[in-house]
């Protein structure tokens, strides 16, 4: 179990330190509350993923947002959209009052490219073994799926929304009508 | 009064900003570039290329500087809570359904459809950042070794073994990847 203090605690920390915006928050997320606390299955946390894709809104925020309801109700809810939004605020307050230094500062900008980085070899690593759980149910069922989304968002310009929801169509269809066979 | 027309314009933008990222720009052009005239588009490509050197979405980012600027902090919070509120909303009911009905054989099938899908998506951003990470510019030529970002590459792979053989959790890696980054610019 989890008390608030820790649920905002590690989001904010989170949140803190997750540049670039996007997908690049999930595989920490996954990191913290899926892999070193055990507190949410690896399945689950894409079920929570799926989900937060399907309201406006960026993922990020959507996904804490559903890992504080999951773990504590609606005050966990709270708790972990306001650590969510609560360092971008700060940050972006102070520098909103003098934002041309910070974007010409060499070392911040040195900093950044490394941690640009680091979180590509998190996401790629993240990749490889939500992959990896995903293909030990349905393996031929998600293969297909995977490599036709990839494709898809790949080499053509269809919205993000379009593909998700195609995709669940495609479950529907093939596990509600076609059944297990192609388990 | 400033804090309704920020708090109401947010409220807008949260809401039908689908897809998240980049998707949230258009729509802040035409409600607070366009309609309210609260910044200008040079300024709206600061926040963009800021919102990429900070943490947060850039739709949190922008809401904030929007707000800050226009009413100070006071007017930062209030617009960052209008930008955030729809989602919160609409997610606390699609949580509070699907957590009640996990077990529905019709929302199981759907979900072993998005699983996938949200594995290839995250992929594909994993490649995008990848690009940027490694390539001062990834449209240019990308074996040309003016083009190949050392510093991407070397934390890149310095993290990679932090993460599989020491097990490092993952805000400590960029915090590595921080250290590398500035490293690298001395030498």
């Amino acid at each position: 179990m989890i008390t608030y203090r820790q649920l905002f605690l590690k989001t904010f920390k989170i949140s803190a330190v997750t540049f670039g915006g996007g997908y690049t928050i999930v595989p920490v997320m996954r990191d913290v509350f899926v892999n070193k606390d055990g507190l949410i299955q690896d399945d689950e946390m894409l079920n929570l993923i799926a989900i937060a894709q399907s309201a406006p809104g960026p993922i990020a925020v959507n996904t804490s947002i559903l890992i504080g309801y999951k773990l504590k109700g609606l005050k966990g809810a709270l708790i972990t959209t306001f650590a969510t939004i609560l360092p971008p605020l700060i940050i972006i307050s102070i520098i909103s009052y003098f934002y041309v230094q910070f974007q010409n500062n060499p070392i911040i900008q040195a900093a950044l490219l490394g941690m640009r980085g680091s979180i590509s070899a998190i996401m790629g690593y993240a990749v490889f073994s939500m992959g990896r759980n995903t293909l030990k149910k349905q393996p031929i069922f998600s293969a297909a799926l995977m490599i036709i989304v990839f494709l898809l968002g790949y080499f053509t310009t269809l919205p993000t929304i379009a593909l998700i929801v195609a995709s669940g169509i495609t479950g529907l269809i093939c596990f509600g009508w076609i059944k297990e066979s192609l388990a | 009064m400033i804090y309704l027309e920020l708090f109401w314009t947010f409220l807008q933008i949260g809401a039908f900003s689908f897809g998240g990222g980049y998707a949230v720009l258009p729509m802040i052009q035409k409600y607070v570039v366009q309609q309210q005239q609260w910044i200008t588009l040079g300024e709206l490509a600061d926040i963009t290329s800021i919102s990429q050197m900070t943490p947060g979405p850039i739709a949190i980012n922008a809401a904030t500087f929007v707000g800050v600027k226009v009413a100070g902090v006071g007017g930062g919070i209030i617009a960052t809570i209008g930008c955030v509120l729809p989602s919160f909303i609409l997610l606390i009911f699609l949580a509070y359904y699907f957590f009640k009905h996990s077990n529905l054989n019709f929302i199981q099938n759907i979900l072993k459809g998005l699983r996938p899908a949200i594995v290839s998506l995250i992929a594909l951003a994993a490649i995008s950042l990848t690009m940027t990470a490694f390539w001062t510019n990834p449209q240019a030529n990308l074996l040309s070794s003016d083009n190949i970002n050392h510093s991407g590459v070397v934390s890149a792979a310095i993290s990679l073994i932090f993460l599989i053989k020491f097990k490092l959790d993952t805000i400590g890696v960029i915090a590595i990847g921080a250290i590398i980054g500035i490293l690298i610019s001395f030498i």
